[in-house]
């Protein structure tokens, strides 16, 4: 059994930039967006790379990635992540940000997987981030799924497991740190990926090279996709606050720092 | 209203340094950057600098450069790499990027290539294939290690490389069966040769021992060859500890097909095809931009920590948020500003200039390559012979130049394009101008640099010498003087540029600038053009000028000798082309940014931002020449007898023949400075307003 793998995801700023809500002209908006450097949305970047080990894995399985996002950032984002493992990228050219509905977002994405001409829905795993890092709603994935007519999903995936029958194993995360278990027949499905279980993959300009051949095309024919969020009004927009208390401490051994955390975890 | 926004971010800089339509180059920087701000930063921030010994620690930089392509980046595809073509300018990149954390790392990166760049530009085609391919790490499935080299140039003393047409290092006929190839011994001790510790052949200068070899050459040693193969002791530097640089010994036998780029046998004597200065020649040529890069990334890595350090450094103390003091912290200040924007600006120009002189090498490349095919089909062999050749190209070079400077609707096109396309016009107009960019690119970017990079340390007050400055600026204060040093000292880039700025060639290039420059100043105003323009018509008349002036004893100026007078010069030159690359890229800006909706979006603002960067180091590039041509033109008159009245503004016009046309010139260059103070006001005034990331992206 092979897969047809799609991954929905996009960018989203570089976290170490600074991120000022302002309003512009179409609503609310981080100040100088467009010029701040741009990342794969981390969540999107597990399912990448989750997408793509198991496609190495099962033979003639193929990974698409479609990404709803302005096409000059996203290119630039591509010179990274076309280097880590091999895909062919969908484009449609909107805004990124998280100012937009969920349903529109979904039903573009939903209409991109489904002009992709050589996908075969009966292998097709849906992936995608369980979460955004773009002030997202969480909701895409699931209705993207509902759009295409596929209704076993699954949120906050770390591992999926082909079996030798041909099912898969899906572990989801629940409350308390505990991972509920299930079965599934065999796809089409939906993936929402937690953090999975992968490292970022290193660069390989041998991979980059071979993916530059289709995503400088596919960039160039991209579709436009007007999203927003017409008829909504913000009534305020604001980072959330500042939680991190850090310290820099060198030498300290392992076992104190462990303790520290235990002490304050106790309160 | 805000001229600018966020610093500089890829999608600028890729205009700027005109690799936009190369992708291959943009995964390059993508790799680089990574290891860079992620292995690199790391290892500096635990303390890996603090030992002369290649550690294990220090060993995962290898395998990072492995994983990331970044070993394999100096080969052709068909070789395991996977950029065709010339590489200069890819290498340029990821000196700056590795070098915007750690020019340590930088060259342990590069070495390997300085090593292979022997055997790339004169190897054979078999010792081509051979030692690139064992460089290039091993592919899936594949089982071998991957080989890295080491170039073994300087010695110890008494020469320590100050000449490299001098080498100690000796080769002799170790055994010569009848119908057998030769064996060749060879002894050399090296000194400061970096990656040492771990390299697994060398590619080492040696010079003749026996009159059975003809002459100097290069050969290629391999830790398995019969003999003494010793890395020896780490050198006991200060700078650079992310490279490995030891002092080895090799006493080892080698078949004479270690000889790179081959030999004949002529009369029972072995003539080496190359000698081992005209390797050398060929390999500096290119090797030393990326060095002159990696100190312009250490200026520009500096200023988003300084502006940082600046705007925080009354925080945490009686200042309340919205005050100027917790706001603007230092940069209340007009001088904390003024010195960054010096430091910036500096910075700019520098790394113009460093990926000019890449992107000219790369075009180069394939010129020369042509060039040798042509003489070797027209048999046209040795020096002489060629530079005869090429006399009357020089010519048509210059035409080329002049046609060139002219609007298109007003010149001989057919003429033009006839000149463009001949190969050898080319390879005169290259190479005259590669000669002044190259040595300009390694002289400024890394001495005035490391001035700069003083500068950088002092605004971070005591912070800037420990080692938890943030972008680790005492640490790239001292590396920067080692790059000052490396592959060819100040001086030796000083002797080379002192010959070529005078050459016909250049000189053309130098006129039609003056005339491009004031074009460009009533087209674009503003951006320090003018300013330019007057600063290299000083320049050229004081250049003129010397050539027939003598001193007191009638001895001739301008000469080989009187580094006094021609190392200025050169110096004052470096100045003024380093501010011209920085214009040109200025004007890509504001041509291609329109292109890009990225870049569109507050693009006039940027670029006025930066034209104000460009007026002010021009400016001061004026200002230096100024000095300079002053220095020169009355430093070497007696001065007048006299109790302040002979040499006062009346009577100092007769001091020399000319004296009134230098001094309309020097009061042009004064005149022209006019608004560059205002222009450095302005943007100086704008690092108080840019918005910079909350942290740096590499561990402190």
């Amino acid at each position: 059994m092979s897969y047809h793998i799609v991954v929905c995801g996009s960018i989203v700023p570089d976290p170490l930039q600074t991120l000022e809500p302002v309003t512009g002209p179409q609503g609310p908006a981080l100040k100088n967006e467009m010029m701040l450097p741009a990342v794969l949305d981390p969540w999107a970047g597990h399912a990448l790379y989750e997408a793509a080990n198991l496609a190495k894995n099962i033979p003639d399985s193929k990974v698409w990635l479609v990404s709803l996002g302005p096409k000059a950032k996203l290119q630039q984002v591509m010179m990274n992540v076309a280097q880590k493992v091999p895909f062919e990228l969908v484009v449609l050219d909107g805004p990124a940000g998280g100012f937009t509905e969920a349903e529109e977002v979904a039903a573009h994405l939903a209409k991109a997987i489904d002009s992709i001409d050589s996908l075969d829905k009966s292998k097709l795993l849906l992936f995608g981030g369980w979460q955004s890092a773009s002030r997202g709603t969480g909701a895409v994935m699931q209705i993207v799924g509902e759009i295409l007519g596929i209704h076993d999903q699954f949120q906050g995936v770390d591992k999926l497991e082909p079996q030798s029958d041909g099912s898969l194993q899906v572990k989801e995360r629940v409350e308390g740190g505990s991972y509920l278990i299930s079965a599934l027949s065999g796809p089409p499905a939906v993936f929402g990926w937690a953090t999975g279980t992968l490292p970022e993959p290193p660069n390989n300009p041998q991979v980059g090279m071979q993916n530059m051949r289709f995503i400088m095309p596919a960039i160039q024919k991209a579709q436009p996709a007007q999203v927003g969020a017409e008829g909504v009004e913000f009534k305020s927009v604001e980072l959330p606050a500042q939680r991190r208390e850090t310290r820099v401490v060198k030498d300290v051994p392992a076992a104190d720092i462990a303790r520290e955390i235990v002490d304050w975890i106790r309160g | 209203m805000e001229r600018l926004r966020t610093l500089p971010g890829d999608d600028v800089r890729q205009i700027m340094w005109r690799f936009a339509d190369r992708y291959d180059l943009q995964m390059v920087v993508q790799s680089s950057r990574s290891i860079a701000r992620t292995t690199a930063a790391r290892l500096v921030a635990d303390g890996a600098r603090n030992t002369h010994d290649w550690t294990p620690e220090k060993e995962e930089l290898l395998k990072a450069f492995d994983a990331s392509g970044l070993t394999g980046m100096f080969m052709e595809p068909e070789q395991g790499g996977f950029i065709a073509g010339p590489k200069n300018l890819a290498m340029c990149l990821v000196a700056y990027e590795l070098s915007w954390v750690d020019g340590g790392a930088a060259t342990c990166n590069l070495a390997t290539d300085l090593a292979l760049a022997p055997i790339h530009e004169r190897g054979t085609p078999e010792q081509k294939d051979y030692y690139m391919t064992k460089c290039v790490p091993p592919q899936p499935g594949e089982d071998r290690e991957v080989w890295r080299g080491a170039f073994a140039l300087t010695e110890p003393l008494p020469y320590v490389g100050v000449d490299t047409g001098v080498v100690s290092g000796k080769i002799r006929i170790a055994e010569w069966k009848e119908g057998e190839e030769p064996m060749i011994q060879v002894e050399k001790r090296g000194r400061f040769i970096t990656n040492m510790a771990f390299a697994n052949f060398v590619t080492a200068a040696v010079n003749t021992d026996d009159e059975r070899i003809k002459s100097s050459c290069m050969v290629i040693l391999e830790e398995g060859d019969e003999g003494i193969f010793d890395p020896g002791a780490p050198t006991l530097k200060m700078v650079h500890q992310l490279s490995a640089t030891n002092d080895p010994v090799f006493s080892l036998k080698v078949p004479a097909s270690r000889i790179i780029g081959g030999y004949t046998i002529q009369d029972g004597v072995i003539v080496p095809n190359y000698s081992h200065g005209e390797i050398i020649a060929a390999v500096f040529q290119r090797t030393r931009i990326p060095v002159g890069v990696m100190t312009a990334a250490k200026l520009l890595s500096a200023v988003e920590p300084v502006i940082r350090y600046q705007r925080g450094r009354f925080r945490g103390g009686e200042s309340k948020p919205g005050t100027p003091r917790y706001e603007l912290g230092l940069q209340q200040n007009e001088d904390a500003n003024h010195r960054l924007l010096d430091v910036w600006s500096t910075g700019e120009a520098m790394a113009s200039l460093g990926f000019a002189a890449g992107r000219m090498a790369d075009e180069f490349d394939p010129i020369e390559k042509e060039k040798d095919r042509l003489f070797i089909e027209q048999a046209i062999k040795g020096p002489r012979a060629q530079l005869k050749a090429l006399k009357p190209k020089e010519q048509e070079a210059m035409e080329m130049v002049q046609l060139r400077a002219r609007p298109e609707g007003e010149r001989d096109q057919a003429r033009l394009e006839a000149l463009e396309a001949d190969p050898l016009v080319q390879y005169s107009y290259l190479s005259a101008m590669s000669n002044v960019y190259i040595p300009a690119c390694k002289l400024w970017n890394t001495g005035y640099g490391c001035q700069m990079m003083r500068e950088a340390v002092a605004m971070m007050g005591g912070y800037g010498i420990t080692e938890d400055c943030p972008g680790f600026l005492g640490q790239k204060w001292m590396d920067a003087q080692l790059e000052a040093t490396y592959e060819g000292p100040e001086v030796v880039q000083r002797r080379q540029l002192s010959i070529s700025m005078t050459g016909p060639v250049f000189s053309a290039q130098v006129t039609a600038w003056i005339d491009e420059l004031k074009r460009r100043a009533q087209e674009t105003p503003g951006r320090g053009h003018c300013t330019l323009a007057a600063a290299f018509e000083l320049w050229a008349w004081t250049v003129e000028h010397l050539q027939s002036a003598k001193d007191p004893e009638g001895k001739p100026l301008m000469h080989g000798r009187r580094q006094g007078v021609t190392f200025q010069l050169a110096d004052a030159l470096s100045w003024l082309v380093a501010v011209k690359c920085f214009m040109d890229d200025i004007d890509e800006l504001a041509e291609k940014g329109q292109m890009n909706p990225v870049v569109a979006e507050g693009l006039d603002a940027l670029v006025d931002f930066y034209g104000d960067m460009a007026t002010w180091q021009a400016a001061r590039a004026a200002g230096e020449t100024g000095r300079v041509a002053a220095d020169l033109v009355f430093g070497y008159i007696l001065h007048p007898d006299c109790a302040g009245e002979c040499c006062g503004p009346e009577a100092s016009g007769n001091l020399f023949d000319g004296a009134e046309e230098f001094y309309a010139l020097r009061r042009k260059v004064d005149a022209a400075a006019a608004g560059a103070r205002l222009a450095k006001d302005r943007a100086a005034a704008d690092l108080t307003k840019v918005m910079i990331p909350e942290a740096l992206d590499y561990p402190l």
